[in-house]
Formats: structure tokens, sequence, C-alpha cells
């Protein structure tokens, strides 16, 4: 398995235009998988982006840390 | 776009709690007040006590609450929630009953009604919200706000000679012989956010068990009249304010007084 990329074991979904981009569930990946977009949404406020999907374990602690909720999670 | 990850992973391990409902809040971005919600829906939920839960909703940045949680709610005068919540759980013994009250309601203007609702071993759980500030009203001086804190009311920040102390609701509470839990929680880091709601738990029990008065104190954030971003309020809370206001477990029965 040397040099292959490990596949993720979950997958998330960030409510677009629920997110408040409070900015809380990017520091809280334990895998880097959030970062802030570039995108507005209706109520005015960046949203935050699942950019890097590969990395994600599901492991849900960015869904524990909103506030607002906007977070899914699959294993 | 619907991914195909999704397909990949069909079970889903996290969504929103039933009790609350499906709507957005009218809280500022990162405020923990949502995090606090989320944990009493959850609890509401794992008890399975939603057909039969009366909440009493409080004055401050709450006060619309019973838009967002999915049971039966009362409104409270400023700081009454808990001699409402006397009067809904003596008049209805088998519901679930819970006040959610910040700290200018409850440690200012209410400090006699939560007095005395402990004291009367009341059996009700209280979750309450110290944000350090009078949040709706635009950022006051509350009773729990920390030395030095600059508020609308303390612009020079707070001086203990003309303002007194930051009062420890939780550590008072304990002290009183009708409390059968008082528990002090943060909420700024996932391992915080799992004990919280261990503790919110342990509080529903206890009402359930019939033990008596219930509750829980949230070091919370008001990153809106903090003057902080989000994150900088998270670790305020991690420094200054647990430095001051200890996390933990302040008082825990085992049992009723009568059986
Ligand atoms: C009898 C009465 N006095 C004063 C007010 C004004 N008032 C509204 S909210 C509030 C303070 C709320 O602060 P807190 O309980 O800490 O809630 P937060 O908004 O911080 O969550 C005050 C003083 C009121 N509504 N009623
Ligand atoms: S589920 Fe875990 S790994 Fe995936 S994005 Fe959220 S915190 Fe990161
Ligand atoms: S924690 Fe929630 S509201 Fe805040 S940026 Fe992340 S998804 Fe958006
Ligand atoms: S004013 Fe403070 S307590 Fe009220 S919603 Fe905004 S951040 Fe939360
Ligand atoms: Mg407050």
């Amino acid at each position: 398995m040397k040099g292959t990329a490990p596949a993720p074991t979950g997958t998330i979904e960030i409510d677009f235009e629920r997110c408040k981009a409070c900015e809380l569930c990017v520091p809280a990946c334990p895998k880097h998988c959030i970062e802030m977009g570039d995108r507005i949404n209706r109520h005015g406020y960046v949203a935050a982006l699942f950019a890097r999907p590969l990395d994600c374990t599901g492991c849900a602690i960015c869904a524990e840390s909103c506030p607002d909720v906007c977070i899914r999670v699959w294993r | 776009m619907k991914d195909k990850r999704r397909e990949t992973f069909p079970r889903a391990v996290f969504s929103r709690p039933r009790s609350l409902l499906d709507v957005r809040s009218h809280y500022c971005p990162g405020c923990h007040h949502g995090i606090a919600h989320r944990i009493l829906a959850e609890t509401i939920d794992r008890f399975d006590v939603r057909g039969k839960t009366v909440g009493v909703a409080p004055v401050g940045c709450a006060v619309l609450m019973y838009d967002y949680i999915d049971v039966d709610f009362a409104e409270a005068p400023h700081g009454r929630a808990p001699a409402v919540a006397t009067g809904v759980k003596r008049a209805h013994p088998d519901r679930f009953v819970f006040t959610y009250q910040g700290d200018g309601d409850l440690a200012a203007i209410g400090t006699s009604e939560i007095i005395h609702a402990a004291n009367r071993g009341e059996n009700i759980t209280v979750l309450f919200i110290n944000n350090t500030t009078y949040g709706m009203t635009g950022g006051q001086m509350a009773p729990t706000t920390m030395l030095g804190q600059k508020t609308a009311t303390s612009p020079y920040g707070r001086e203990f000679r003309n303002d007194g102390y930051p009062i420890k609701v939780a550590e008072l509470l304990a002290t009183i012989e009708g409390t059968a839990y008082s528990a002090r929680v943060a909420t700024s880091t996932p391992a915080q956010i799992r004990k919280a709601k261990e503790a919110v738990r342990k509080a529903f029990d206890m009402q359930i068990r019939e033990v008596g008065f219930s509750l829980v104190e949230f070091l919370s954030t008001c990153p809106t009249n903090w003057g902080m971003k989000p994150l900088d309020a998270q670790k305020r809370v991690l420094g200054e304010i647990s430095g001051y206001f200890p996390l933990g477990v302040y008082k825990e029965r085992k049992q009723a007084d009568f059986v």
C-alpha cells in the first residue's frame, strides 16, 4: 500500500445557506478537511467549504463544534 | 450537486436532533447558545421526553428559544423562570420541566428566585448560560462579568471596589441543601462538549429520579459584545474565564431525601 493515498472513511455536507461563517469548524477538524470558501450565501456569509474530502474520517467532530448545526456526517 | 460520496457512506452518524426544529436561529455567528440548544435537544431525545416536556424560556438572547426547541414552553418575566417552573412542575409533576437562563437573568434580577427554588429542592432542571454579560441588551456588566472586563456599563473595566467580584453560581448553589446536582461545563472544545452532554444527562436524570433541583452552568461566549471573533472568544473561555470559573461537578446527590 506504500505510496497510495489513504481512502476517506466518511463524508460530510455543510449547509451553505445556514452557515454563519463563524469558522469554529475549521480548527476543530483533526484532518484539516474544512476551510473557509469564497462564495457568499443569501445571508451575506462567506460559508465554510469541505475542501479536502479525501482526508475525512467521518469522526463528526466538526459537526459537534458547529453552533448552527450546519454539518451532517456519514460513515 | 449531490456527490457519489453519499452512496459510499450510507450510515448517518450526525444529524440535527429531532427536538431541534429545522429553522435558522437568530443567534450571532459563533454564539454558544446554539451549542447549548443542541445539547439540550439531544438530551430530550435521549430520554425520550419530547412529548411531556415543558420549558421555561428567559428574557435575554434565548427569549425566542420556543421557536427552536420542539416542546411546550412558558415565557417567564426576567429572572422569574424558576418560579414559573416551580408552578408548572407542582401542577404537573409528571412533566419534565426545565428553565434556560442567562447570567443577567439568573444571577442578577433573578437571584432570589433561583436560590429559593434550589433551597426548596424543586424537582426542576436549570440550564444556566454564563457569557459574562447582558448579551441581548448590548453587553452591559453582569454579576458574572470578569474583573477588568470592559462592558457598556463598565467602560474602564469591572473593578471589585465598585462592582464586587464575578459571582460563582455553580459553587454557590452547591452549598444549598435542596440542590441535588450542580456542575459547571464549557463548550469550547470537542472534549468539553462531550462532558457538557454528560452533565446535562446527569441533571435530567436527577429530575427523572425525583432527587431534586439540578443545575448545569455553561461557560458560554458572546463574540458580539466581547468584540471578538468567535475563535478568540473560545480562547478566552479556555484561558481567562475557566481560570476564574473552574469546570467541574460541585454537587451530586446519590438519592432523594424522602422516598
Ligand atoms: C424586568 C426587566 N428588566 C430589564 C429588562 C431588560 N433586559 C432584557 S435582556 C436583559 C439581560 C439579558 O442578559 P442575560 O440574561 O445574561 O442573557 P444573554 O442575552 O446574555 O443570553 C435585560 C437586562 C427586561 N426585559 N425586563
Ligand atoms: S467528520 Fe471529522 S474528519 Fe470529516 S470533516 Fe468533520 S471533523 Fe474533519
Ligand atoms: S461552525 Fe458551522 S456556522 Fe460556523 S463556519 Fe463551520 S459550518 Fe459555518
Ligand atoms: S448578543 Fe451575544 S449572546 Fe446574544 S446572540 Fe449575539 S453573541 Fe449570542
Ligand atoms: Mg448573558
